[in-house]
């Protein structure tokens, strides 16, 4: 029973949702507007599981003193703060929470993503070599693709961004494709998997 | 050690030094390097271009401040464009984290263009679910988003009378950083409901839509800071990003340098070592 229930409940639920595109009236065009109902709502407290769960793992770390514990305590401050902004003054613009996005959250995740620009180029000063033809083919599309892409490109000669947008669109657009359907193939076939009851990790997780 | 192994090993605090200069000088000192647009950029602002006074277009903001950088431009020109056609806006998000950045846009537009929130323009907020909520606005808009942002009642605004569901909405533009964005957009979107759709995304992940823009399921593509300057062009208005395609432009071509460079120590190390 208890692997029976849950194997129905995901075969019909997912044969519905697979009839519903086939045959879009009722009753099927109903049940998709329910169950795209059911899937918001639980979502939602999936949301509010993952926050409860990541409050418990860093409350217990904190209880344990374990290593990195003080990073726990700016989590959860953070969050307390931050969450009790939005409850109590809503999440409106001139909010204290509006306030703690544009000028914590913002700068922050900012600062983050821009240091890639350093890690790239010094990545790229020590990996990126031209060790077999394949590697080398790579070094050159990505280095016209690079300089295509940038005003600097037209400078170097006027007919740089044409071959950019060539390997953009045609070895890159083959590729794309190649990937695009390997992946739709793969899914489809995982999907039939589990709505058949075969693939059932999801389950046990074994 | 032989010189060549020695750059081959250079510190690479060196290179961040030099990565800094790179991308602060010309932000200090603008050259004013010359952008032209690609067809990718102009295929999206014909498509906005080509919409008539009243037309209502869905903005999902799909995005975060740690992309904000190449899609806030995007975000800006896009919302500054629409409101200069007197096109409505119906802005939303698939990520939490793009709502306050697009009620932003969309505010500074409003003001230059003196639009009011509810009549010209709503943000209805973030909802968890990415391509479910896609095909929940496809059946009914105000079911899924019965409130906008801040808790209002959608219903009684100005700007969603006669708005039931996807049908009309004249344009859906993905301003995305990721999964879920243009991709569950146009799977949906386009896909199912055979809506118009057009994106703005990241320069890392533009390659990856080039297929659906090739296959006309998607009407125009912003790709990176790049792009936005582009759009910014196409506009007539000079923003972040016609200002940041100076520093990028340094910045790759002193990457592209390394990378030449680095091959150089490298094959000349291989060929002493044999």
């Amino acid at each position: 029973m208890k692997n029976q229930v849950p194997l129905l409940i995901t075969f019909i639920a997912g044969f519905v949702m697979v009839l519903q595109y086939f045959i879009p009236h009722w009753p099927f065009s109903d049940l998709q507007g329910l169950f795209n109902n059911w899937f918001l709502i639980i979502m939602v407290f999936a949301m509010i599981l993952g926050i409860g769960n990541l409050l418990k793992l860093h409350l217990g770390k904190l209880q344990k003193k374990a290593s990195g514990w003080w990073y726990s305590i700016v989590l959860i401050t953070g969050f307390a703060i931050v969450f009790g902004a939005g409850m109590i003054w809503g999440v409106e613009s001139g909010s204290p929470f509006d306030w703690f996005y544009f000028n914590v959250n913002l700068p922050m995740s900012s600062t983050m993503f821009a240091l890639l620009a350093f890690f790239v180029a010094s990545a790229s000063y020590r990996a990126f070599r031209a060790r077999t033809p394949e590697a080398t083919l790579l070094l050159i599309s990505a280095i016209i693709v690079m300089l295509s892409r940038v005003p600097l490109g037209n400078y170097v000669w006027d007919k740089l961004p044409l071959v950019g947008d060539w390997i953009m669109g045609s070895p890159n657009m083959a590729g794309q494709r190649a990937i695009m359907i390997g992946i739709a193939l793969g899914v489809v076939s995982t999907s039939l998997r589990i709505l058949l009851g075969i693939e059932r990790t999801y389950l046990s997780g074994k | 050690m032989k010189l060549t192994e020695r750059l081959e090993r250079i510190d690479r605090r060196v290179i961040f030094l030099i990565i800094f200069l790179a991308v602060a000088g010309p932000l200090i000192m603008p050259i004013g390097l010359k952008i032209e647009v690609s067809e990718p950029v102009q295929i999206f602002y014909d498509a906005v271009n080509d919409l008539l006074p009243g037309s209502r277009v869905l903005v999902s903001a799909d995005y975060d401040p740690a992309s904000m950088p190449e899609v806030y431009p995007m975000n800006e020109a896009l919302v500054h464009h629409l409101f200069s056609k007197d096109i409505q806006i119906i802005g939303l998000g698939l990520w939490p984290q793009g709502i306050p950045l697009n009620q932003a846009a969309m505010e500074r537009a409003a003001q230059v263009h003196g639009k009011e929130y509810g009549k010209d323009f709503v943000n209805l907020g973030y909802k968890a679910g990415g391509i479910v909520v896609i095909s929940a606005l496809a059946e009914n808009i105000l079911q899924t988003f019965p409130a906008d942002y801040a808790g209002r009642p959608i219903a009684e605004l100005e700007i969603m009378k006669g708005v039931r569901n996807l049908d009309n909405i004249d344009l859906i533009v993905s301003l995305s950083a990721g999964d879920p964005g243009v991709r569950e957009w146009i799977m949906i979107a386009q896909g199912r409901y055979r809506k118009r759709v057009s994106g703005g995304v990241t320069a890392v992940s533009a390659p990856a839509f080039y297929p659906y823009l090739n296959a006309g399921q998607l009407k125009g593509l912003i790709g990176g800071m790049k792009g936005a300057a582009e759009y910014e062009k196409l506009v007539e208005r000079s923003g972040t990003a016609s200002r940041g395609m100076d520093a990028q432009s340094i910045a790759h071509g002193v990457i592209i340098f390394f990378i030449v460079i680095a091959n150089v120590f490298y094959l000349i190390g291989r060929r002493s070592r044999k």
